[in-house]
């Protein structure tokens, strides 16, 4: 019996306003919240809604025999909750259902799985956080940002405990082989691979309302003989559609949903079911070792990371950015934190592209730049003064590895009083018990705590010069804990 | 072909524009080119077009020995075609101020009294046409499209016009009328326009209302530049510097390189401006920088020729046309030759042709600042557009423009 998956994306980033350099320093806000309020509005009312209500219906007119996934980036959600809330719960009345499957993702639709483990792994922990939170459940399964894989991110994802990785078909990695199958990833080979279909998935998004198609008209009844007719060891069949293809990119009036609602019962006839991938990974066994020494993606035809790593604009960017991640990571900053994961999202390094600039394709279409050069321009004017916020939280003179025991000790401050506090207790109820003078025991205050530590910091001035460094760097370590206490 | 100008002895970008076209359109082979200009110096590159001074073409006969001529123009024509000329002589024109050799003197420049020039200029036009046998007329500019019209009515061949800039460029928007009529009739009377980008195609079919199917754009290009220009040295400078370079006139936009200019100096310190060139706003452009307070920071070099231009360019890290109307600009597209990340108006023709430049309006003060600043601050973005630029311009050849002119030649000549 063959199984078919849909499953289906929204992503939306915080685009960013037009930010010029006399900004830098001034202005710390730094997104166009009318055109993500517009857009995103526009795209609910056209796609994402009734595409939900589409679903909902195949969901309760088949009793739930209808099973697809769903991968939603948090920024999305967060968008969703500011603009149309009640997108929200048409999400969550999905989940209720038990028939959809949210998938695991990163939460600012990052490259982070490209720059630093470190930070995918914290990104991937925050959208999980995000969607257990909203929709009960913790994800098992994992799809990357526009499906980014290789043999370093599968033993990322391994590690991180997913069981099944959804990936991308690539042509130039599959060679002969067909993506209707159950693969394992060679660097964690407990991982499962599903593949996306591209061809099929192709049909319907961009062949669906295009009348020089030869199969054109496509048909439910057509789409799934189709699928029946794959050979038979052929058991998954893995569509990956962005949600706004219906809806936004094919207008309703293409009866794109009606050609939805008439699925499960074409698929019914000829046997053919739906499932949610990590269904599948448990009933199918793996054919074979995938290795994918270099990263894919869904996106452009090279299916590579050129669209956002292609050239030097964009690599400057990210190393830029990536530079100051643990930094981020160790501060508390909330706002700061925020604009972190928002400034991460992929499609501000997607506007950056210079592929095919001649002849404005794709990459023009999305971008709210005219060129990748204004793009980058007004990239990096926010970035720079994000990056002096961070200067701010935390002076580039001290290293990471520094500051990191320097937040250690603050931190570990209210305990060791805590614990000092005690040891005054015992000592006195002892000296109480043996009757001795009461004065010479004083309770340890913060104060006192912090006399302390200044001391080993004199101390070593009136002994050796060569002591002086610490002194020094104890110190100036002093003054931050003093401001991060602020 | 009529031209006004010639290299080396140029005045604006005319001058480079025709010899490129027509250098590219020789080397697309089988072509006879007889390109004439009001005054050659002799020092012209020759080989490729057959030059004829319209100062050295008799209108009246004198009685004069071949010895006497090569001795007066052996210089810059061939003594015999002096003699070729003088056999087709078709009016008495001893009324006018003539020289010893019957031939009207020509300054080639663009004087008070232009349009006297521009007269006598298509009366020479006249002998030349009955001499020099040809199968398409080519004018440059409106300065020859008399020249131009009158060949046409003498041989009856078509007329191919060239339109390097209108009026409406020079003046934005308060045309001569003097001017205009010389060039509406100019097109009138063509067989067909060809104009340096669509920025001026729209502004011959608006504004002169030409019909659209015969007016055809061919985009300008460069010649590349010779090594010793490309590798002329780069002084080590702490700071960095944006150039604007041309006339200083109300058609290039000085003002508003000065207000972004100001812009960039609140914010940075380590940018020094530069304005080269001369022009009717010079001085208020030097006010204008004192008022904005910038002026320890903001250069004015004056008039540079020759060499001293990719001299000025090879010491820039950016260079910035924010030219109101520019038919074409060729500049910027030197500018980028020589590695120079250049940021031009998009009200400049060039800017339909080039990917790897930035473009912004030229009122748009705060985009064009926040390019200078964006490619002074960010070497990732300056790296690259310099490098893409050169590879961009080495592309860009007036081969490729010639081949387009002479198509339209073949479909002028075969209507």
């Amino acid at each position: 019996m063959k199984s078919v998956c849909f499953y289906f994306h929204i992503h939306q980033p915080f685009r960013l306003k037009r930010y010029r350099f006399f900004d830098i320093g001034n202005d710390h806000y730094y997104f166009d919240d009318f055109s993500d309020d517009d857009i995103i509005t526009r795209l609910a009312e056209n796609s994402y809604m009734p595409m939900c209500d589409t679903l909902l219906d195949m969901i309760k007119s088949t009793n739930g025999a209808f099973k697809c996934a769903l991968s939603v980036s948090g920024t999305a959600i967060e968008q969703l909750q500011l603009y149309v809330p009640e997108m929200i719960d048409k999400l969550k009345a999905l989940a209720d259902t038990g028939c959809v499957e949210f998938l695991s993702g990163t939460y600012a639709h990052s490259l982070s799985s490209l720059e630093d483990t470190e930070e995918f792994m914290r990104d991937v922990k925050r959208h999980d956080a995000m969607i257990k939170d909203l929709f009960g459940k913790k994800p098992t399964t994992f799809a990357n940002t526009e499906l980014i894989y290789d043999d370093d991110i599968a033993a990322e994802v391994g590690r991180m405990g997913f069981n099944t990785c959804v990936t991308v078909g690539a042509k130039h990695i599959l060679g002969w082989k067909s993506p209707n199958y159950v693969y394992q990833a060679e660097t964690a080979p407990d991982l499962k691979l599903l593949l996306s279909n591209d061809k099929l998935a192709d049909d319907v998004a961009r062949n669906f309302a295009n009348p020089e198609w030869p199969a054109y008209p496509l048909t439910a009844d057509k789409y799934m003989d189709w699928i029946a007719a794959l050979p038979e060891p052929e058991q998954v069949v893995n569509l990956w559609f962005s949600m706004d293809v219906f809806g936004s990119f094919l207008p309703a009036n293409t009866g794109i949903f009606m050609f939805m609602k008439a699925l499960p019962q074409f698929a019914a006839e000829r046997g053919i079911r739906f499932a949610t991938p990590s269904e599948v990974t448990a009933q199918l066994k793996p054919v074979g070792m995938m290795s994918v020494p270099y990263p894919i993606s869904d996106i452009d035809e090279a299916r590579d990371v050129s669209a956002w790593k292609g050239n030097d604009l964009q690599n400057e960017a990210l190393n830029k950015l990536y530079a100051v991640a643990e930094r981020v990571s160790l501060c508390s900053d909330r706002q700061l934190k925020q604009d972190w994961e928002y400034l991460q999202s992929s499609d501000h390094f997607y506007y950056m592209s210079t592929k095919n600039m001649a002849d404005g394709a794709s990459h023009a279409a999305f971008s709210p730049y005219d060129s990748p050069f204004s793009a980058f321009t007004n990239y990096m004017n926010v970035l720079a003064d994000f990056l002096v916020r961070v200067e701010e939280q935390y002076p580039e003179s001290i290293d990471n590895e520094e500051l990191n025991s320097l937040l250690l000790t603050i931190r570990n401050q209210a305990s060791e009083i805590a614990s000092l506090n005690k040891e005054v207790k015992s000592l006195r109820a002892a000296q109480d018990s043996e009757d001795l003078p009461v004065e010479q025991v004083v309770p340890v205050e913060k104060a006192d705590v912090e006399a302390l530590a200044k001391k080993p910091g004199r101390k070593p001035a009136a002994k050796k010069a060569t002591e002086k460094k610490p002194a020094a760097k104890k110190t100036s370590a002093k003054k931050t804990a003093k401001k991060a206490e602020k | 072909m009529f031209g006004w100008e010639f290299p080396p002895h140029i005045l604006g970008g005319l001058g480079t524009a025709s010899y490129g076209l027509t250098k590219g359109m020789h080397n697309c082979g089988n072509m006879d080119i007889t390109f004439v200009i009001p005054k050659p110096y002799g020092d012209e590159e020759k080989g490729f077009a057959n030059i004829i001074g319209a100062n050295s073409t008799p209108v009246a006969w004198r009685d004069v020995d071949y010895d006497y001529v090569a001795n007066r123009l052996g210089k810059v024509m061939d003594p015999q075609l002096y003699f070729q000329l003088r056999d087709h002589i078709y009016a008495d024109f001893n009324y006018m101020r003539l020289n010893d050799l019957g031939c009207i003197e020509f300054s080639g420049r663009y004087p008070d009294n232009i349009l006297e020039e521009i007269n006598n200029y298509s009366i020479v036009a006249g002998v030349i046409a009955r001499t020099v046998p040809c199968d398409v007329i080519h004018s440059h500019d409106w300065l020859t499209y008399p020249a131009g019209i009158h060949a046409k009515n003498v041989t009856g061949k078509p007329l191919v016009i060239h339109v390097h800039a209108t009026d409406f460029d020079r003046s934005r928007g308060n045309v001569n009328p003097t001017v205009f009529s010389i060039e509406k009739d100019g097109m009138n009377n063509a067989d067909h326009i060809i104009t340096v980008s669509d920025l001026t195609r729209r502004t011959v079919i608006e504004k002169y209302g030409i019909n659209p199917d015969k007016v055809t754009t061919v985009h300008n290009a460069v010649i590349p530049l010779s090594d010793d220009l490309l590798n002329l040295p780069r002084h080590e400078k702490k700071d960095k510097v944006i150039t604007f370079l041309g006339r200083i006139t109300m058609q290039k936009g000085p003002e508003y390189f000065v207000e972004a200019a100001a812009k960039v100096l609140q914010k940075t310190k380590n940018v020094r401006f530069v304005m080269a060139g001369s022009g009717d706003m010079m001085d208020a452009m030097i006010r204008l920088a004192a008022q904005r307070n910038i002026a320890d920071r903001f250069h004015f070099t004056g008039f540079l020729r020759g060499k001293q231009v990719y001299e000025m360019l090879a010491d820039s890290d950016v260079y910035v046309m924010p030219s109101v109307s520019e038919p074409f600009g060729i500049s910027p597209l030197e500018a980028m030759e020589m590695g120079v990340p250049s940021i031009i108006s998009k009200q400049s023709g060039c800017a339909e042709i080039l990917t790897n430049v930035i473009k912004t309006d030229y009122w748009d003060i705060d985009a064009m600042a926040d390019a200078m600043h964006a490619l002074v601050s960010y070497p990732a973005m300056h790296d690259y557009l310099r490098v893409k630029g050169i590879e961009e311009i080495h592309g860009i050849t007036w081969e490729k423009a010639g081949q387009k002119v002479i198509d339209i030649y073949n479909q002028v000549i075969n209507k």
